[in-house]
Order: C-alpha cells, then sequence, then structure tokens
C-alpha cells in the first residue's frame, strides 16, 4: 500500500495533539471492547463478538501507525458495509438452510422448557389466587407480569415468564378488595384489555419450581398446579405423568418435533435446526409454490420493464417537445415538471393510493368511470405502473433534456442541411446519440425497479389477494412477497423466505453483469 | 462527467436569430404552439396529486369522498390537529425523522468522500478491485437481508440496549450499512479537481489529511453540501426496515407514522395525512426548485443512481 505521488509527507515530524488525539481514540476504543467483550460471551453473541474484535484489532493495525494509509480512509465505511449489507447476506443465506420462523426461533432446551411449563395440570388441591395482569410493556403484545393475591392469606405474589413467582411486601402495591389495583412501574390492564390478550394470557406459565406452575384461569383467576410432563435427558423423551404416554424427537415435515407413538405431532414447539436443501427444494420442486414463484418473476419484469419504458418514453418525448428554442417560458415547465421527482416518495405513493378507491377515488370521480381499481388483479396492476409513471417520468425528462442540450447544434444542423426532415432527425440522428448517454441510467433504473418495495407496499400492499391466499397478492413483486413470507399473517416463515432472498440475490447478480456489459464501467476504471 | 454542465442558453449561431420576425398565428401554432398545449397537459397531470394533497389538507372533513383538487372550504383543522398531537405524536415523528435522515445523509456523505478520496488520489494494491465489488454490493438490494438484519439488531439490543430494536440509533446503525454508496459519484467530483493543486501542497509540507481538509474539501463543499441534501431526502423515504425496526409510536419516523395513521383510519385520517404530507413536501420541493440546476446536471453524470 503505497502512494505513487506522495512520497515527501511520510517524513514529518508528529505534533502532540495529533499523537493525544490518537492516543485517546485507541484508548476509547480499548475501553468499548473492555465493556462488551464480556457481556457478548456471556449472552453467547459469537457474531457480534467477532465482530467486536475483528473491528478492534482493524483499528490498532490500522490507527496506531503511520503505515496503510488509504486503509485509514477506507476503514469506516467498509466497517459498516461489512457489518450491516455482507454479513446479513452471509446470514441470510445460512438461515436459508434451516427452519427459522415462527415457533422455531430458539433453542431445543427452550422448547423443552416451554412444553414442560405448559403442561400445568390444575389438581383437587391447587391454590387459587386472585389475579391482576400488568405490563411494563404493551397492553396488547405483553410481556406480561402477574399480580396474585392468595384470598386466604393475604400474602400478594408477582411473576412473569421469566422470573419464578415470589412473594412481595404489601407496601410495594395497592390492595382492594382482594385484588392488586396499583403497583410502580407497572400499568394493570383492565377487563377489556385482559380480553384482547387472553389467548396469550392463556398459554403463559409462571414457573413456581421445576414441578408446578401457576396459570391464568378466566379474567381475575390463577391457580397454581403441578406439570404432568417431564423431559429425560438420557432417553430424549418427554414422559406425561399420568397416562405415562411417551414422546419422542421425531421429523414432521421438513423440523423436528416433539411426536407421540403414531409419530404425529404432539405439541408446537419445536426450534431452529438445519434442514439442508429443502427451502429450495421447496420453492424449486412444490408445483404451488414454483407457480407463485414463476408469477411474481413475470410481473417484477414486466413492471420493472413496464416502468422504464413508460417513464422514458414520456419522459423523452416531453424533453424534445419542450426543448425548442423558440419556446417561452421552458425555465417554468422545467420547474413544475420536476415537483413529482421532488415530492418524498413515500408521500406520493400513498397519495396515490387514495386515488384508486372505487367508490369516492379522484380517478373515478373526475373521468366518471366505476372501476374496481384495487379489485381487479389486471387494473391494479395497471394502477401500479400509471403511479410508477408519474413518480418516473420526471427524472427521464430532466436525464433527456440534459443529454439532448449535451447533443452539439451543428450535429442536426448538418443532418436538416441534407435534407432530412425534423422527424427524421429526430429519430434517425437525436435519438441514437442520445441513448448513448442514457442506456446505462435506463439500466440502472430497471435494476431499482426490480426491487422496488415500495412501489408496490404503499400503493396496494400487494392486493388484491385471491381468497385463500396470503403469499402473494395480484401486484406482489417478488420482494414484497418476500416481505409477506416472512412478516405475513400467515405465521413467519423465515427460513424460506430466505431461500427466496437468495434466489433472488442469484438473479439481481445477474442483472449487475448485464448492466456492468451495457456501461463498460470495468474499462473505465482507471 | 463530461455533460455535467450543460448549456443553459442556445448558444449555436445557427438557432441564434430563432425569431427575426413574428410569425403568423397559425404558423406559430404549428411550430410552437402546441408544443405549450403539450407542456401544459403534462404539467397538469405533474400537479394534480400534489394539488389534491394540498386542498385535502385545507378541507375540514378531510375524507376520501369530499376531497378533490380545489378545496371547496378553508380551514387549518387538520393542521392544529396534528401539531396537538390527537391522531399521533406527529411532532415526534417530525424530529425523529430529522435526528435520522440528518445523521445518515452527513454520515454517508462523510464517509463515502472519505473511501472517495483515496479511491481518486492514491494508488495501492485492490484499488480496482475495491471499487469494482462496491459497484456490485450496493446493486444487492440490502432490504433483502431484512431478516437477518433484524436478528442481529435484537440479539445487539441485549448487549447495548441503546443500538437495539426500537430505538433510533439501532435504525440509523443499520441505515448507515449503506455508507459506501456515494463513493462512485464523490470519486467523480474528485477526479475533477486538478491532481497539481495537492501535489503542490504535499510539497509545501500538508499531509494527506491536511491535503484532504484544507484543500480537497473546501473546493467540494458546495457539491458535497447538495450531495447530502439528496441523500438526506432519499433517507426520508425509507419504508421498509423502518415499519420492522421502529414499532414504538414515540420512535417512528414520518414515513412509518403517516403511513399508520393512514392505515389505520383511511377514511377519517386523510385530512391529518395530508397535512402532514404538506409539511414534509413544500421544504422539499422548494429544496429541488433550488438544486434543479445541479438535478439537471448531475442526472447525467452519476451512472448509478443513489
Amino acid at each position: 500500500m503505497s502512494s505513487t505521488h506522495a512520497p515527501a509527507h511520510r517524513e514529518r515530524t508528529t505534533t502532540i495533539p495529533a499523537v493525544l488525539v490518537r492516543v485517546l481514540f485507541l484508548g476509547a476504543v480499548l475501553a468499548v471492547a473492555a465493556f462488551t467483550v464480556p457481556l457478548m460471551i456471556e449472552l453467547k453473541q459469537w457474531m457480534w463478538l467477532t465482530v467486536m474484535v475483528l473491528a478492534a484489532i482493524a483499528i490498532f493495525i490500522l490507527y496506531s501507525t503511520k503505515r496503510f494509509v488509504p486503509g485509514k480512509y477506507l476503514f469506516p465505511g467498509t466497517f459498516f458495509l461489512v457489518v450491516f449489507l455482507i454479513a446479513p447476506i452471509i446470514l441470510t443465506i445460512g438461515y436459508s438452510f434451516t427452519n427459522f420462523g415462527d415457533g422455531t426461533r430458539g433453542s431445543k432446551e427452550q422448547a423443552v422448557d416451554s412444553i414442560v411449563a405448559n403442561s400445568v395440570q390444575q389438581t383437587e388441591d391447587s391454590t387459587w389466587y386472585n389475579l391482576a395482569v400488568a405490563t411494563q410493556g404493551d397492553p396488547v403484545e405483553g410481556p406480561f407480569t402477574l399480580f396474585l393475591v392468595d384470598p386466604e392469606t393475604g400474602a400478594i405474589y408477582r411473576g412473569d415468564e421469566t422470573a419464578p413467582v415470589q412473594e412481595i411486601p404489601a407496601d410495594a402495591v395497592t390492595v382492594a378488595s382482594g385484588f392488586v389495583t396499583e403497583a410502580a412501574g407497572y400499568t394493570i390492564l383492565d377487563a377489556r384489555e385482559v380480553n384482547t390478550a387472553y389467548d396469550a394470557l392463556q398459554a403463559l406459565a409462571v414457573p413456581i419450581s421445576d414441578t408446578s406452575a401457576v396459570r391464568v384461569q378466566g379474567a381475575n383467576q390463577a391457580f397454581e398446579g403441578t406439570t404432568v410432563l417431564s423431559y429425560d435427558e438420557s432417553t430424549d423423551t418427554l414422559t406425561n405423568s399420568q397416562t405415562d404416554e411417551e414422546f419422542t424427537v421425531g421429523k414432521v415435515g421438513d423440523s423436528e418435533y416433539f411426536v407421540d407413538a403414531d409419530g404425529k405431532r404432539a405439541f408446537s414447539q419445536s426450534w431452529l435446526q438445519n434442514v439442508g436443501g429443502s427451502n429450495y427444494e421447496r420453492l424449486f420442486t412444490n408445483a404451488g409454490i414454483a407457480k407463485q414463484f414463476g408469477a411474481a418473476f413475470v410481473w417484477t419484469l414486466i413492471f420493472a420493464l413496464g416502468s422504464v419504458l413508460l417513464t422514458f418514453v414520456v419522459g423523452f418525448a416531453l424533453a424534445l417537445v419542450l426543448n425548442d428554442e423558440r419556446m417561452r417560458g421552458r425555465r417554468l415547465y422545467r420547474s413544475v415538471l420536476l415537483m413529482p421527482y421532488a415530492v418524498p416518495g413515500f408521500i406520493s405513493l400513498l397519495v396515490w393510493s387514495n386515488f384508486y378507491n372505487r367508490d369516492f377515488g379522484l380517478i373515478n370521480e373526475t373521468l366518471g368511470l366505476h372501476l374496481d381499481w384495487m379489485g381487479d388483479p389486471t387494473l391494479a396492476k395497471a394502477a401500479v405502473l400509471l403511479t410508477n409513471l408519474w413518480m418516473g417520468f420526471p427524472y427521464m425528462f430532466i436525464v433527456s433534456t440534459g443529454a439532448l442540450q449535451a447533443i452539439p447544434n451543428d450535429v442536426t444542423e448538418a443532418a436538416r442541411m441534407d435534407g432530412a426532415s425534423r422527424l427524421q432527425t429526430t429519430l434517425k440522428v437525436v435519438t441514437p446519440l442520445l441513448m448513448v448517454a442514457v442506456a446505462p441510467l435506463l439500466v440502472a433504473s430497471f435494476a431499482f425497479n426490480f426491487n422496488n418495495f415500495n412501489a408496490i407496499q404503499l400503493l396496494t400492499e400487494g392486493g388484491p389477494f385471491l381468497p385463500g391466499e396470503y403469499t402473494r397478492g395480484g401486484t406482489d413483486i417478488l420482494i414484497s412477497m418476500i416481505y409477506r413470507i416472512a412478516f405475513g399473517g400467515s405465521g413467519a416463515d423465515f427460513g424460506f423466505a430466505s431461500a427466496v432472498s437468495v434466489a433472488l440475490f442469484a438473479l439481481t447478480g445477474v442483472l449487475a453483469a448485464i448492466q456492468f456489459r451495457f456501461t463498460n464501467v470495468l474499462e473505465d476504471v482507471n | 462527467m463530461s455533460t455535467s454542465t450543460t448549456p443553459r442558453l442556445p448558444v449555436a449561431p445557427g438557432t441564434s436569430v430563432a425569431v427575426p420576425r413574428r410569425m403568423s398565428p397559425r404558423r406559430w401554432m404549428a411550430e410552437i404552439g402546441w408544443r405549450h398545449l403539450i407542456g401544459l397537459a403534462a404539467m397538469a397531470f405533474a400537479v394534480f396529486p400534489i394539488l389534491f394533497v394540498v386542498s385535502a389538507s385545507l378541507n375540514p372533513l378531510g375524507t376520501v369522498s369530499s376531497s378533490g383538487l380545489l378545496p371547496k372550504a378553508f380551514s387549518l383543522v387538520h393542521y392544529e390537529a396534528l401539531i396537538s398531537g390527537s391522531r399521533g405524536p406527529f411532532l415526534q415523528w417530525y424530529l425523529n425523522t430529522l435526528v435520522v435522515c440528518g445523521v445518515v445523509a452527513v454520515t454517508q456523505v462523510f464517509l463515502s468522500t472519505l473511501a472517495a478520496y483515496v479511491f481518486s488520489r492514491f494508488r495501492f494494491a485492490g484499488r480496482r478491485i475495491g471499487l469494482l465489488s462496491l459497484l456490485l454490493v450496493m446493486m444487492f438490494p440490502a432490504i433483502l437481508a431484512m431478516i437477518a438484519v433484524y436478528t442481529m439488531i435484537s440479539d445487539l439490543g441485549q448487549v447495548v440496549p441503546v443500538l437495539g430494536l426500537n430505538s433510533l440509533p439501532g435504525y440509523i446503525v443499520v441505515l448507515l450499512g449503506g455508507s459506501l454508496g456515494q463513493v462512485w459519484l464523490i470519486k467523480g467530483f474528485f477526479d475533477t479537481v486538478p491532481k497539481e493543486l495537492d501535489e503542490a501542497a504535499i510539497i509545501d509540507g500538508c499531509s494527506h489529511w491536511q491535503v484532504f481538509t484544507k484543500i480537497l474539501l473546501p473546493t467540494l463543499t458546495p457539491i458535497l453540501a447538495t450531495t447530502v441534501l439528496l441523500a438526506l431526502v432519499g433517507v426520508l423515504s425509507e419504508f421498509l426496515l423502518g415499519s420492522i425496526f421502529l414499532t414504538a409510536d414515540d420512535k417512528k419516523t414520518l414515513a412509518v407514522g403517516l403511513y399508520g395513521l393512514l392505515q389505520g383510519d383511511r377514511s377519517n385520517n386523510l385530512g391529518v395525512f395530508a397535512a402532514g404530507s404538506v409539511m414534509i413536501m413544500i421544504p422539499v420541493i422548494i429544496l429541488y426548485q433550488f438544486l434543479q440546476r445541479y438535478i439537471v446536471g448531475g442526472s447525467t453524470a452519476g451512472a448509478v443512481k443513489g
């Protein structure tokens, strides 16, 4: 690593402030590392531990000496690029070989703990408590804390999923008619809120000991019961102490679960595990999914190509029409036509989404139509393209105007002299010259629209959806389909979504190769 | 960069005698008038959604059905509702967005400038491959890896809560993943500054850091400031990661917050949404008008746009 033209500055003496800044900076890095590394080890955050250690080493190597000058400048940006762009891509590839998703986030131990705690059953001598549900977070999402009052002794207890039930002093809370009504630092849920969160509360099991736990029953009661299931590590089985039924680990679909003697899935909990290439198998061989993927891919291509063509044709035509020196007010036209480009994209899309309302939307109202824009897949696609045209044509107009003005006038003059008509000059001389300058931008615009998530999500949310179809709506492009698989309502399936992402990465790579070819960028670097 | 300074006036001798005498109305119509007609139609198409937003923000009813292109009544109730925070902490969102956009845009452009400086001025092993892989990496849509980013940030939040989910610093840090996005553009700017300038400075005893801060940065300040502003508007529209990361009401950005507002009750919140949009849109439109000259030139300069 050396600079070819700057050898002289190496000989300079170092100033004291510069040394001071350097020492302080390196000291700060060391302090941060010393603080976070033990924490990361404790929390088993191996990935972040690696990042931290490597970053600290790199900083010391690069900034403690006078060597590696380019590295000093490149490191900060590269650090963020590697950690938040490249590492996630590698992780995504890793996820695509797992069953990562809802119910399979945790380790096997966590799944076993959850199954055992949930097997709590009421017995005849169960203690009943007066219950108040509280939260320090969201009254719908939780996490929830239970405040219990033993009606016989008046003792007050508190516990949640991670902290076992403990008795708390009476002066820590306010108790009215046998129920906790106020607790510092907590919001007590009212009856309506408890009702809203009831499903989550039903599943809640607050442990007391290894074999007993408290569960919610009704809106204001909870009981203490004993766990029926127990886990035996040596045989890797769960045993029901009441029926003596045994559950072993078995494969259901792609993932392992605890299954009963017939091999049927006995509990919904599973754990993170390697599933090999089955996500890819599903993507490419499952007829239903492959069809969805194929349909989304075709529409993605149409959407990206259509957007580029429409915006370019309109923008270029306008540039041709308005680029006549004899016209007055050309600057005004340009200022006004620039406006859609200046409106932040999310606003444009949300505003346009209102225009397509069947009964009150501006388009139907103004044109006297009665089209169900958002209910018909073809119309919805047209709506997406029309909106994208509005958002994109100013850019193409500006680009074309700039390129037109860069074409020397004598070229067109010469064509006119040779007897070409205005139209011929435009089509045969101006357009080819302009395409040279604009083609790379068109390819870039295509690549951008290929993954233009906002244009779909904010306008149609992928809709309209066919009945019973959740993963892909009529206007879903590949990237918004991935979003729906990963975060959609029908249960998160991160592993499969990652496999689709990887497929899309590969497609983008092909696009990049095409773009490189178009822009000849490989030869340009010097 | 060759086309970045577009001629703003007709200069060719053949056309400078454009209107030697008044044309007949018929000829004027055939040669120029129709251009104005198309121009006016295009202007109407460009402007009507903006008119709609302004008019909806002033319409006291604030519903989709009652809003048209021209305000039927004038009232500032939606602006009042917005500022008072009765429909959501709008001012907090505004502030969040300013913080996020400001920090991300400035950091991004600064880090890109650092890298662009060495790519433009130094020759070192891996330079060419670095520039090319940068181009390739920036083409990959970062949001495809959103699941991984989500788990990474939720893990990081356990170690350093400030950088976790539902926190602005965590969100900012993720967006900084695009820190080298403007390297190619800014490298182009650096390439236009003659090398003799910094060579002279080095002979006079400047270090590479002094060349960077005292010679090159001052010459490029206006264009870098413009790049920051454009980057800022780009970050403004970031929606996907924001919608996954920022779920608490007081942590949302404008894009996420206004989307939620409109999604929550589309028929009744339109007016408030429109008022909020006007308050974001107007500053940006004015900004773009001032930057127009640069945008017209710069749009053809950067082969790979944002």
